[in-house]
């Protein structure tokens, strides 16, 4: 997907992450408040969480997706400029994980926009998380 | 009278990780009433609980909170085991105890940064998160996992700490107890820390009361509640330790509060690990065959309060019913009292204090224009705002 020259250039340096925390417990919220502290500080690559979906180039989802979040989701998403990369992390988005059977559940991220990486883990380690969007950002 | 400006905070935004809808009802600046609005985070945790064995239930009540990850499992343990009757070994409960008040130090540090943020001190937040990694590693050390340790089990611990950790154990404590020093420091002889924080979102004790408030929220005004001395449980009739209080009730008590409690915790450790050396190793567990018919009721000292669980069984091998009742959700309703009267740029560290956790109760917050329903205020520009007068209060001292 990400083979097209424009988009290649847009993601080329200091790419702004936006957080969208879903029906999360919380754990991975903490770990990519995490990456930004001392020990790992993705800030020295230039990455920045922003406050608002429209400044971002890359939109984080952390948490299972239930149905009051699915609506803010799609709302989010469509304010986001495009092209933006997904990157669902932790086992809820990426697949529902514990909270699949739920009767609130919406179903996972992928079903809801397009997922340009998943990273797996409950939660990921902070490490997991960077290497990730590198991974993501070496594809392009 | 004036037509009130709503300012909504959330759902998502950068105040806290965590989706819940705040509006704040504003008179010009000042504060006249507060609303919440929760549901983002919910997932139907007691519904799942009742498809799930009782071994089950454990991963699930750790994922209701990732920050206060052990006392969940801790409540719904002692709730299981008031069922089935068992007394659990002494090495089990320490290292019940070693967990949970590990998990009370680093939640207490995580809140110490965000204050530190929402106060316009971010080398506060930035420095704190970095002594907090310690606290994770020995957690990685310990229980394999940096968050979510799935360390408890019906009649004991599914991990034994080998008397070979322990000195690695008490080398992190020590150099944690040397940052804590270099904190309260920070904290305590800052001017403007003083002046943004104190007479600032005041409860007093017949609120605390009046709201049902539990924990630090409640200790800050006076009101000396704690699970852990109120209705003992794993190790900490074994140890000393005392409840802190404060009388102020204001937020500086509340930071006061936290600050000397992960003394206490770091004390209640070290005793722990002394009662480990004297207990047999691998003596972790009573097995427990099958779980009979009846109720229970099982409470933990979360960080941020009394965890509240409530199972009913049927001699099968999944829960009936399970009731769960978070801290936060008693201290929330405190807002109501601590945000109105108050600007609002001294609501977001009112808010803050409460030290309030939505994925145990639920989350997010905004500002809006009551009559174009517009928002004017997003959480971001209230951060800004409360770090505004941070710096106003650092020029004039």
């Amino acid at each position: 997907m990400l083979k097209l020259g424009f988009k290649s250039y847009i993601f080329k340096k200091s790419l702004w992450l936006f957080h969208f925390g879903g029906a999360s417990c919380n754990n991975c919220d903490i770990e990519i408040l995490d990456c930004l502290t001392p020990r790992y500080d993705v800030e020295r690559f230039g990455m920045l969480l922003v406050g608002s979906v429209r400044h971002a180039d890359v939109l984080l989802i952390s948490g299972s997706i239930n149905q009051k979040d699915k609506v803010r989701l799609l709302e989010i998403y469509k304010q986001a400029p495009k092209p933006i990369l997904v990157v669902a992390i932790g086992a809820c988005s990426c697949t529902g994980g514990i909270f699949a059977e739920g009767n609130v559940f919406a179903g996972p991220v992928d079903k809801i926009i397009p997922v340009d990486a998943y990273i797996p883990g409950c939660p990921p380690k902070p490490e997991a998380i960077l290497a990730g969007i590198f991974k993501l950002l070496k594809k392009k | 009278m004036s037509k009130p400006t709503i300012i909504p905070i959330g759902p998502y935004h950068p105040l806290q990780a965590e989706p819940e809808l705040f509006k704040l009802y504003c008179d010009g600046e000042i504060v006249k009433d507060v609303k919440w609005e929760t549901g983002y985070n919910h997932r139907g945790i007691e519904k799942l609980s009742e498809s799930k064995t009782f071994d089950q239930v454990f991963f699930l009540v750790e994922r209701i909170c990732g920050i206060c990850s052990t006392s969940h499992p801790f409540a719904f343990a002692n709730c299981m085991e008031e069922i089935v009757n068992v007394e659990i070994p002494d090495r089990a409960k320490y290292i019940r105890s070693i967990i949970g008040e590990l998990e009370r130090i680093h939640s207490h540090l995580l809140w110490a940064g965000l204050a530190g943020h929402f106060l316009g001190y971010n080398t506060v937040f930035m420095w704190v998160w970095k002594y907090r990694e310690p606290v994770l590693d020995l957690f990685e050390i310990i229980t394999g996992n940096r968050n979510s340790y799935a360390m408890f089990k019906i009649g004991g611990v599914r991990r034994d700490i080998p008397n070979n950790l322990v000195p690695t154990i008490q080398k992190n404590l020590d150099a944690l107890k040397h940052k804590l020093d270099l904190l309260i420091g920070v904290v305590m002889d800052d001017p403007v820390i003083h002046a943004r924080t104190k007479g600032v979102g005041v409860l007093t004790k017949q609120d605390i009361i009046n709201f049902a408030a539990v924990g630090p929220t409640a200790r800050a005004s006076g009101v000396a509640i704690d699970v852990r001395q109120d209705d003992p449980y794993a190790a900490y009739p074994l140890v000393n330790w005392k409840v802190i209080t404060a009388e102020e009730g204001d937020v500086f008590a509340k930071v006061a509060v936290r600050l000397l409690e992960m003394y206490e915790s770091v004390s209640i450790i070290e005793q722990c690990l002394e009662g480990l050396k004297k207990e047999k190793e691998g003596d972790i567990e009573v097995k427990v065959k099958n779980v009979p018919e009846g109720m229970g009721t099982g409470r933990a000292e979360a960080p941020r309060g009394e965890v509240f669980h409530f199972v009913t069984t049927d001699g099968g091998y999944s829960p009936v019913r399970h009731k769960v009742r978070a801290p936060s959700y008693t201290n929330i309703s405190t807002f109501k009292k601590s945000c109105v009267g108050q600007t609002i740029s001294d609501a977001t560290i009112s808010l803050a204090a409460v030290d309030p956790c939505y994925c145990c109760t639920e989350r997010m917050a905004m500002v809006y224009d009551y009559y174009n329903k517009k928002p004017i205020l997003s959480g971001k520009d209230m951060i800004k705002l409360s770090q505004q007068k941070t710096e106003e209060l650092k020029k004039k001292l």
